[in-house]
């Protein structure tokens, strides 16, 4: 980034002589130093998972949740600011309150990601904001079909069948590309997550970590809840044995 | 003197005067020389009586099915005794319109407090409250919602019901009838409970089905379908529809 | 004078990704006095040490009620601080208006959030210079949360904000675990420890400048006065001071020079500032 610095990166409302937003890409560098979200399309479902880092000892377990429910039967998660993130929590949930007060049905994601996308967008347009420093991955379950989208701060959108932001999101989505997304069940899926998410996270830069996940899908009878307790031990164990056997393959190389 | 011809069609141009195309600033502030406009001063389609109590470790509410329009029984098939959460149903006669628009109104409260997942739940009392600053804001701007609601529920443990009416008056009590029933079948209810205060859920149950036969007897505005909702320590549970049970043999006495 | 070019506005992304502005009024939390949170299982207690800013003057004010199940204290601006304590009070008010109950603690303090957010996205604004820490107890228990000019907050088991801070979250993270079964006068003990160990030795705590509240099951919000606040101050009186820069091999006193904003307890009177922190 040569333009760093020569003062046409001072604003979200002007371009840089080469032609880039550098407020929008400045925003996109708080995401990446948040921790790991992914999202993990499955035949049934969608699984989110979240590396919520622990910042004190002091803190409740359970502190800024990194998953949201936005409607019955949408989940959002995030990664980046969170007082951003929960702003837009916020304007998602009157979006779809809104449509449902409208029209009488829940709010097809397809048209919540348009108006999330165009919210954010609306905010690299002014001197007088800033680009939210976030991006939010939105999830649903509607009429027996999973729908993923990822949302960056430059307000650009993607269905994704995974995906991955924050911190670890080349290596999580390293991660991603070797499963067979098109073939695993929100069962199968969740433990992948909670694997990824524990191999992905850098126990030397973070000491201590939450496991979030969340889905929704056939299992969860199409509403967005947080994986039931029992099945989230499950997944977290498996998680961490895995772990451990790689690192005991490892220590075998050498 | 000189008359103007009518606008050829309503809003339309007229012959001989200027046109002032519609939304234009103009025009808009021609036409708002008059902000004088007309409340809704009765119902249209409305349900009859809702029947209301306490038993000894919850609370049972019951309404029939029907819309009328005016004295027509004109919908067959309108519930309005329902659950709101896992501690709180609802009961509401009147204009079934308002009723549906103020349902709307609380589902989505529900749905919004789901998802904040915080492990707070609305309890019936805050319910009530609610309910009775809508009612009483929206008859202060004398424009009500034409509706009796009786909310039920378990206030931490307790069964609670209460009821608010279209001029915001709301009060709790053990036995709650509405419309025509709070003259009918009240007296009958009391006189159950003054005996034995704490009857169990089926006398309950069995009170409200006689209440809703005196009335099918009695209300011209009734239905012989009904649908009964209770919440106790099991849960909520709505029934329905349950017939009336019908007897019209002293009908042939009557000449 | 400027520490880079990108930190004059809170609308401006610094190349990496960090907010300046609302890192700078985070800052202004670190000027105020110390003030200390805690909970048990049935109560949750606020501990606060006061300035005055002369020695004519009164102690400011540091603890503040919200409700009668929510209390809060201050640390940074305190202009700032009224004006959110006027919006948590109305919150508080239009909900028991209708819902005729208390508004839940986590919801209070999200909505709090959002208005605080907007000010770190405008132009027009500037983050609010005040961190607060939240007692409060509801159908879910006793609370304590803090929260931050950056719109951040966090539901805590306990902490402390302000001036030589990170010397009562040393003593709060040591005892973490015996609060959760403590009684109120125990709460009140450990709070008063945490809060004395943020003060340089020559200073001590008495009852003019100390202010403690709690709230709790079946207790609605209490500011102590000065009779009361002695009686527990004798409590721990006897006690060695640990921590601010006296006491021997112990963490605290390095602990205490890390703090970025070291503080040097009640001040002099500083003429032409342009706003006051406590």
């Amino acid at each position: 980034m040569s333009s760093i610095g020569t003062g046409y990166d001072l604003s979200a409302s002007q371009f840089s002589p080469d032609g880039r937003v550098f407020q929008v890409e400045y925003a996109m560098k708080a995401v990446e130093n948040s921790g790991t979200v992914i999202g993990l399309k499955g035949t049934d479902g969608v699984v989110l998972a979240a590396e919520k880092l622990v910042m004190s000892k002091l803190h409740e377990p359970g502190t800024n949740r990194r998953i949201f429910n936005i409607d019955t039967h949408i989940g959002m998660c995030f990664s980046g600011l969170i007082a951003d993130a929960r702003q837009l929590v916020d304007i998602a949930r009157k979006e779809a309150s809104n449509y449902r007060s409208q029209y009488g049905v829940s709010i097809p994601l397809k048209y919540l990601n348009d108006r999330v996308s165009m919210y954010m967008h609306a905010y690299t347009l002014y001197s007088a904001v800033r680009p939210y420093g976030c991006s939010v991955i939105l999830a649903s379950y509607e009429d027996d079909q999973p729908l993923m989208y990822l949302i960056d701060p430059s307000g650009v959108n993607y269905g994704f069948n995974g995906c991955a932001t924050g911190k670890a999101k080349q290596s999580a989505k390293t991660e991603i590309e070797k499963l067979k997304l098109g073939e695993l069940s929100c069962k199968e899926l969740v433990r992948e997550a909670a694997k990824i998410i524990y191999l992905v996270h850098d126990e030397l830069k973070d000491k201590n970590f939450e496991l979030e996940l969340s889905w929704v899908g056939k299992d969860s009878n199409g509403r967005h809840e947080r994986i039931p307790e029992h099945i989230l031990a499950d997944a977290e164990k498996a998680a961490k044995q895995a772990m451990e056997a790689d690192s005991d393959s490892d220590t075998d190389d050498l | 003197m000189f008359q103007e011809a009518p606008p050829l069609w309503k809003n339309g141009p007229a012959p001989g005067s200027f046109y002032n195309f519609p939304n234009t600033t103009f025009s808009l502030l021609q036409n708002s020389s008059s902000d004088a406009f007309k409340h809704s001063q009765s119902p249209v389609t409305t349900a009859t009586s809702i029947i209301a109590l306490v038993y000894d470790k919850g609370v049972i509410i019951g309404g029939d099915l029907l819309g009328s329009y005016g004295s027509l029984a004109r919908y067959r098939n309108c519930p309005r005794v329902l659950k709101v959460n896992e501690n709180i149903i609802l009961g509401a006669g009147g204009d079934y319109g308002d009723f549906q628009y103020v349902k709307a109104l609380i589902d989505q409260k529900i749905i919004d407090e789901e998802c904040l997942d915080d492990g707070v739940k609305l309890k019936p009392k805050s319910l009530h409250c609610w309910l009775t600053r809508i009612m009483y804001n929206r008859r202060s701007k004398f424009d009500p919602f034409w509706n009796n609601f009786v909310v039920g529920g378990l206030q931490d443990g307790a069964p609670f019901l209460g009821t608010v009416d279209k001029l915001g008056t709301a009060y709790e009590d053990k036995i709650i009838c509405t419309g025509y029933g709070a003259h009918i079948v009240t007296p009958m209810i009391r006189g159950v409970l003054d005996k034995n205060p704490n009857i169990k859920r089926a006398e309950a149950r069995a009170l409200v089905i006689k209440a809703m036969e005196i009335l099918f007897y009695r209300d011209a505005r009734s239905f012989p379908k009904f649908q009964i909702a209770t919440l106790d320590e099991d849960g909520v549970q709505v029934e329905g529809p349950i017939d009336v049970s019908q007897n019209w043999q002293m009908a042939t006495l009557i000449r | 004078m400027f520490r880079n070019q990108y930190d004059s506005d809170v609308t401006v992304w610094s190349p990496q990704g960090r907010l300046h502005q609302v890192e700078y009024a985070m800052e202004a939390v670190n000027q105020g006095s110390a003030t200390v949170g805690l909970k048990s299982k049935s109560h949750a207690v606020l501990i606060a040490l006061k300035r005055a800013s002369s020695e004519l003057s009164a102690y400011q004010k540091k603890v503040i009620n919200i409700d009668d199940h929510v209390g809060i204290t201050i640390s940074g601006l305190t202009a700032d601080a009224r004006i959110l304590s006027r919006y948590m009070r109305t919150e508080c008010l239009n909900y028991k208006y209708s819902h005729d109950t208390y508004l839940p603690l986590n919801r209070l303090i999200s909505q709090l959030g959002n208005k605080m957010q907007v000010c770190t996205q405008r132009y027009d604004r500037r983050p609010y210079g005040v961190g607060l820490l939240v007692a409060g107890y509801d159908d879910l228990g006793a609370h304590i949360f803090q929260t931050c000019p950056s719109a951040n907050y966090y539901d805590c088991k306990a902490m402390s904000i302000g001036a030589r801070s990170q010397s009562a979250r040393t003593y709060l993270e040591k005892h973490i675990d015996e609060f959760p079964s403590a009684p109120l006068e125990e709460l009140i003990k450990h709070g008063l420890r945490a809060l004395r160990d943020t003060l340089p030795p020559e200073n001590d705590l008495n009852n003019k400048n100390v202010s403690i509240g709690y709230v709790g099951k079946g207790q609605p919000f209490k500011i102590l006065n000065e009779n009361e606040i002695s009686s527990f101050l004798t409590l721990i009186s006897g006690e060695e001071r640990r921590g601010g820069g006296a006491a021997g091999p112990d963490q605290a006193p390095s602990a205490a020079r890390e703090d970025p904003a070291g503080d040097e307890g009640p001040r002099d009177p500083v003429p032409a500032v342009a706003m006051d922190t406590e």
